[in-house]
């Protein structure tokens, strides 16, 4: 029987939480990838796959990726929602790998909304 | 130098505008998608244990794929109805293709889908496949999608369980939880190499799907 060897699982959790035990506040960004069908059909898993990469790298705690269900955009899928504490959120449409990237390390990371890749610019007239 | 009649250029433009998913790949063309698909109406259906197998019994000629939860289950009627592309129980749109897309999948491929539910207990789908059957779509990148689930998904837990032939794999994110401490799994590094552990074992195992 193939096993998973737990032992390395448990070096890699302790050099992880050495490097990030200094920073342990809540989660500061969160990042939605939307996984309805037709957000998968149309290439969602690349772009999370993306993402959780962009994650890795950055190294940061304080940036959380989840997936929700269709949000009723299909034709603009694979969409993508992000939301900075105390922001409004931004949806992104038409999202694939390159795009996702450039979403984590302009917006997520560096507080830049991506207006060029974003569902609407502005805000609705009151 | 003589281009093509104009209306074919605004032809053009227009199949462009259309096609615009075609042109990405609209479709499902792994079974490692069809099975993200069910883990996310498992999601939706607010499980707390998702379990998930892959057998692959190349003596049968057999792959079945099966997604089990514990979440709040349907109707009798609504079951029956779940395949169905005219059904959903959204309201953002009016088709539901998820369960009907896979279904064509599985009888293309000589096989079929059956789906139990009971409201307030949970949901069983499972598909089949003849293995070599040359309209059977691959696996295709399951390591990264399962890890991929963990990762985001930390409110639940995964069973995964992987035969071929004899031969099992297992992961039990409840298990890991126990071993590796509560939020170990919201580490991308840590499920990073849980992908490569996925991986070698899938290849250790001669897996065909």
């Amino acid at each position: 029987m193939a096993k998973l060897k737990i032992s390395d699982l448990a070096k890699i959790k302790e050099q992880v939480s050495r490097r990030t035990s200094l920073r342990n506040g809540g989660a500061k960004v969160k990042i939605t990838v939307h996984m309805g069908t037709c957000g998968i059909a149309s290439g969602a898993r690349t772009v999370l796959n993306a993402a959780i990469e962009e994650l890795e790298r950055s190294g940061r705690k304080d940036i959380i990726i989840t997936t929700s269900g269709c949000a009723g955009l299909c034709s603009h899928e694979p969409l993508v929602t992000v939301e900075t504490q105390g922001e409004e959120p931004i949806k992104y449409v038409y999202v694939n790998d390159p795009k996702m990237r450039q979403i984590f390390n302009r917006h997520a990371l560096e507080g830049e909304v991506q207006t060029q890749f974003a569902l609407a610019r502005g805000s609705e007239q009151q | 130098m003589r281009r093509g009649p104009s209306w074919l250029h605004r032809g053009a433009l227009l199949i462009n505008r259309a096609g615009r998913n075609l042109e990405r790949g609209f479709e499902m063309e792994e079974l490692s998608l069809h099975l993200l698909d069910l883990v996310e109406n498992a999601l939706r259906a607010e499980a707390g244990l998702i379990k998930i197998g892959i057998y692959e019994e190349p003596e049968q000629d057999l792959l079945s794929l099966l997604v089990e939860d514990d979440g709040r289950g349907m109707e009798p009627g609504m079951a029956a109805a779940a395949s169905n592309p005219f059904f959903t129980t959204r309201t953002t749109r009016r088709v539901g293709l998820g369960l009907s897309l896979l279904q064509a999948n599985a009888q293309a491929c000589e096989g079929d889908l059956t789906l139990e539910s009971r409201l307030g207990e949970g949901t069983r789908v499972k598909a089949w496949f003849t293995l070599s059957h040359i309209d059977r779509q691959p696996l295709g990148g399951w390591p990264a999608t399962i890890t991929g689930l963990i990762l985001t998904q930390q409110g639940v837990e995964f069973f995964y369980s992987h035969r071929v032939g004899d031969d099992e794999f297992e992961l039990d994110t409840r298990e890991l939880r126990r071993e590796l401490g509560r939020d170990a799994l919201a580490d991308p590094a840590v499920t990073a190499m849980l992908r490569e552990q996925v991986q070698e074992a899938l290849a250790k195992m001669g897996s065909r799907a």
